[in-house]
């Protein structure tokens, strides 16, 4: 196979990409223990971790010659380096300096990632004050540049400093440096740094002196006489000193994270965290080949459902174990996907730092669920929407400071972000103690752009709703963070093309809250498969909450709405499927048919009528749009039993479209022969 | 596309004769015979029942299962405004890669499998027929018969480049 031979060709590039993934898992790592030490913990579990993580970027970095990564990385380490040994105080600025280095490390990694070239002085304001904190401290920092680190670390290593200033007597014996160099790279991991300052001008220079002074790091595991033995036979003709500046890290386990490159910490992971990297695209062929076989599962059932019990009564057994034993291949499956949503959460509290600086408002974002899983492909889609809602409450939500403490807010506002798990979905929450949603204002601007029909009144929760509308913006001055009107819906087109809804709340005043709803996976639903006419439709079993039949009385026309059905003091909009779909032949009538009562966030709850319930399955969810379109109340198809394939409803937009038709059946509200809306008809 | 009146006699069998030769599947809908670029075709199949899409245009068949992959199928006779076609199990699919996408054409039968010069496709004169000009790529003489090409890109609306370059990389990925 191609990639194989590719890997084989290319080792390097194989290792620089493991390498940049870890860096990503290592800097997330690092922005959560930041956050943690802000916000107060400042044990040394949290200090050593902080360390750890760039201690092994820098690691690697060397190893793939990113030098500016090194550099920077290695003053960064330095500092941390300090800060825990106690040498620093980690006060406000210090851990703000942590902070604003960790989101420059980020950019320097990404810069080195995709070999881009990073502007001549970026981050030197940075790197600066981190130098000026070590030198206040009395800790010079060593020049990393020049040195090279290929940390193969193993357990009790010891740093020495070696500081080595041959005599001219030195070379005029035959000595050679660099053998003693090369003899102390064997001893462990070392880098060089060579002080050539008392090289004269080319004139005065004397071939047979000795001008220039070393200074070795070595990490070893050997005795400081071992070192000493290096240079036996130059002792009288040099200055050396040899001095330990780190000694042997006690348990294991820090030593196997501490080490550098993608190999060592690979080893390191399968011996501390029992855990091994899969490619996704390996894991991906397996979901695709799990769904597969849970289609042909299906296909067995249903066979096996025509055979008398008592003639084949080990065959039945057996397609009843399989069933049991795909549904549990299948969550097993699903749960490797399963990631918790940390890693878009650890990205925010950037964000918000960042463009808080920008606006000049005092922001602090407070986290919580982040250890919520939910599967991979939902994560990666995740990133966009978050951050735009997190912009936009920071821009449109929070006010400036002074603003606050006029309303009698603490100046520094607060963003929520949190995530739960409720009803086998994911509810991610956004919420801002800002100024809340200017109702007169959207409306007045909605007005304006005739997206409210004059005279139409809407509620506080319609109004709300316009923000999402494409094309609306209120802030009064377009700023480059938000408020090009290329907002939240394009945010709620993100989060319905996952299977998602949002949904917002807001006091004047006193904040808003966006409520996101995700669903768990993309990959496999539970439904329920119904009929209507000769076509069958999969209706996902979390959005159901009743099925009934319901008598004639219940049954009331709403002019201009169709029927609602009231349902124990409530009523209910009813959705015909067969005339949303024009679909000949179905049943229609409620009473006769069954009503499926669903529940959506955006639409409510919503009675639909269809023919017949065929049964409950669990079904592999397919694209539509791969080969095809996007169809208006559609969110999916899969492939049944009988291998035919049936298409999964969204039934949150089933109202929407239904409501939309309702306006071009005026005259006739009762007739449910009515043609379909000639809006519904796709242009071709 | 150059207007050439020299007739191209070119059946199957010398097929890969010249680099300039291009087969076409040729397949008929009624009495019309029709031919599509081979490269894109990615298998001939029988008609089989389709689910059909809420509020799809008339020429969209419903969509089907093709091992595990739901392909839509478009009735080119619909399309191409001529009626809509009623299926039977003699119905053919020409399953093809359009850019990106897998579809499926349902036809009336599959019939030959003709190599042309490019130098012999000439342009479609104006036939009065309801057919659009974009669905169609020139007319090729073969014997007696008159073959309309079928423009992929056009009935799909992607530029011709998208469609080579997809046949290719599906081709690339076959051979691998």
């Amino acid at each position: 196979m191609s990639v194989t031979s590719e890997q084989e060709t290319y080792p390097v590039a194989q290792f620089r990409k493991t390498y940049f993934e870890e860096c990503a898992e290592l800097l997330d790592a690092l922005q959560s223990n930041l956050e943690l030490l802000s916000s107060g913990q400042e044990d040394e579990e949290t200090l050593h971790a902080i360390f750890r993580s760039v201690h092994s970027i820098k690691g690697g970095a060397g190893a793939f010659g990113c030098t500016d990564l090194v550099a920077f990385s290695h003053t960064f380490e330095s500092l941390l380096d300090a800060l825990r040994d106690n040498k620093i105080a980690a006060t406000q600025e210090i851990k703000q300096l942590l902070l604003r280095a960790s989101d420059a490390l980020a950019d320097i990694v990404n810069a080195a990632r995709l070999e881009q070239q990073l502007p001549p002085n970026f981050a030197a304001d940075i790197s600066i004050a981190m130098r000026d904190a070590l030198q206040s401290a009395g800790q010079a920092v060593e020049a990393a540049v020049g040195s090279v680190a290929t940390e193969t670390k193993s357990l009790g290593e010891q740093k020495y400093r070696i500081r080595f200033r041959p005599h001219t007597e030195m070379l005029k014996k035959a000595n050679e440096p660099l053998l003693l160099i090369r003899q102390l790279r064997k001893l462990g991991t070392l880098s060089t740094e060579v002080d050539s300052s008392g090289l004269p001008a080319l004139d005065q220079l004397d071939p047979e002196a000795a001008y220039f002074n070393w200074t070795f790091t070595l990490e070893t595991a050997v005795q400081r006489s071992a070192i000493q033995d290096v240079f036996e036979f130059v002792e009288d003709d040099c200055d050396l000193e040899i001095e330990l500046i780190e000694a042997a890290a006690g348990p294991a386990e820090t030593v196997a994270s501490e080490a550098g490159g993608p190999l060592a910490s690979a080893v390191a992971a399968v011996s501390v965290a029992q855990s091994i990297r899969v490619d996704v695209d390996k894991v991906d062929r397996l979901v695709n080949l799990v769904g597969e076989l849970v289609i042909s599962q299906a296909m067995l059932t249903e066979q096996g459902l025509g055979l008398p019990a008592d003639k084949y009564p080990q065959l039945i057994q057996g397609i009843e174990a399989l069933a049991q034993s795909a549904r549990e291949l299948q969550e097993s499956v699903m749960a490797i996907r399963a990631q918790p949503v940390k890693s878009v959460f650890a990205r925010m509290p950037r964000i918000v730092r960042e463009l808080a600086a920008t606006l000049g408002k005092e922001v602090r974002i407070v986290t919580s669920g982040e250890m919520t899983e939910i599967d991979k492909t939902v994560i990666e889609q995740l990133n966009d929407p978050l951050t735009h809602m997190i912009r936009n409450a920071l821009d449109h939500g929070i006010e400036p400071p002074a603003e606050r403490a006029a309303a009698g807010k603490p100046r520094q506002g607060t963003i929520h972000l949190s995530a739960a798990q409720r009803s086998g979905r994911i509810v991610i929450e956004v919420s801002d103690d800002g100024r809340g949603i200017n109702r007169e204002k959207i409306l007045a601007k909605a007005r304006a752009r005739d997206l409210v029909p004059a005279g139409a009144s809407l509620t506080d929760e319609e109004i709300d709703n316009l923000i999402f509308l494409p094309a609306f913006s209120t802030a009064d001055v377009i700023s480059n963070i938000s408020g090009r009107g290329v907002g939240m819906d394009v945010v709620k087109r993100n989060v319905q093309a996952l299977g998602g809804r949002i949904s917002v709340r807001s006091r004047f005043g006193q904040g808003s809250s966006f409520t996101l709803s995700l669903p768990l996976t993309l990959a496999v639903v539970d439904g329920m498969v119904v009929s209507v006419g000769r076509e069958t439709f999969i209706i996902p079993l979390v959005a159901i909450v009743e099925n009934l039949r319901p008598q004639t009385a219940d049954i009331h026309p709403v002019v201009g709405r169709g029927h609602v059905l009231a349902l124990r003091g409530e009523y209910l909009p009813l959705v015909y499927l067969h005339r949303v779909f024009s679909i000949g032949d179905a049943i229609g009538d409620p009473c006769r048919g069954i009503v499926i009562i669903v529940q959506s966030e955006s639409a409510g709850r919503v009675g639909i009528v269809v023919d017949e319930l065929l049964g409950q399955q669990q079904v592999v969810v397919k694209s539509l749009e791969a080969n095809y379109e996007p169809v208006e109340g559609i969110s999916g198809a899969t492939i049944l039993g009988n291998g035919r394939v049936a298409l999964i409803l969204d039934v949150a937009r089933l109202h929407e479209i239904d409501v939309r038709g309702a306006a071009g059946r005026l005259p006739t509200p009762d007739s449910s022969k009515a043609e379909p809306p000639k809006d519904l008809i796709h242009a071709a | 596309m150059q207007p050439d009146n020299k007739p191209a006699a070119n059946f199957g069998q010398d097929a890969a004769v010249s680099e300039n030769v291009q087969q076409f599947i040729t397949f008929t809908l009624g009495e019309e015979e029709y031919g599509i670029d081979i490269m894109v075709v990615r298998e001939i199949k029988g008609w089989t029942e389709t689910t059909m899409i809420p509020n799809a245009p008339a020429h969209v068949r419903g969509v089907i299962n093709l091992r595990g992959v739901i392909v839509p199928i478009f009735d080119l006779r619909a399309r191409f405004g001529t009626g809509v076609t009623v299926p039977t199990n003699m119905h053919v699919v020409i399953i093809v890669a359009a850019g990106t996408r897998t579809v499926g054409l349902l036809v009336d039968t599959v019939s030959d499998i003709i190599s042309v010069d490019p130098k012999q496709i000439r342009d479609v004169p104006d036939m009065g027929v309801p057919i659009e000009d974009q669905f169609l790529e020139g007319l090729v003489a073969i014997q007696e018969r008159m073959v309309t090409l079928v423009s992929l890109s056009g009935l799909f609306g992607m530029s011709a480049e998208s469609v080579k370059r997809a046949a290719a990389s599906a081709d690339a990925a076959v051979a691998a």
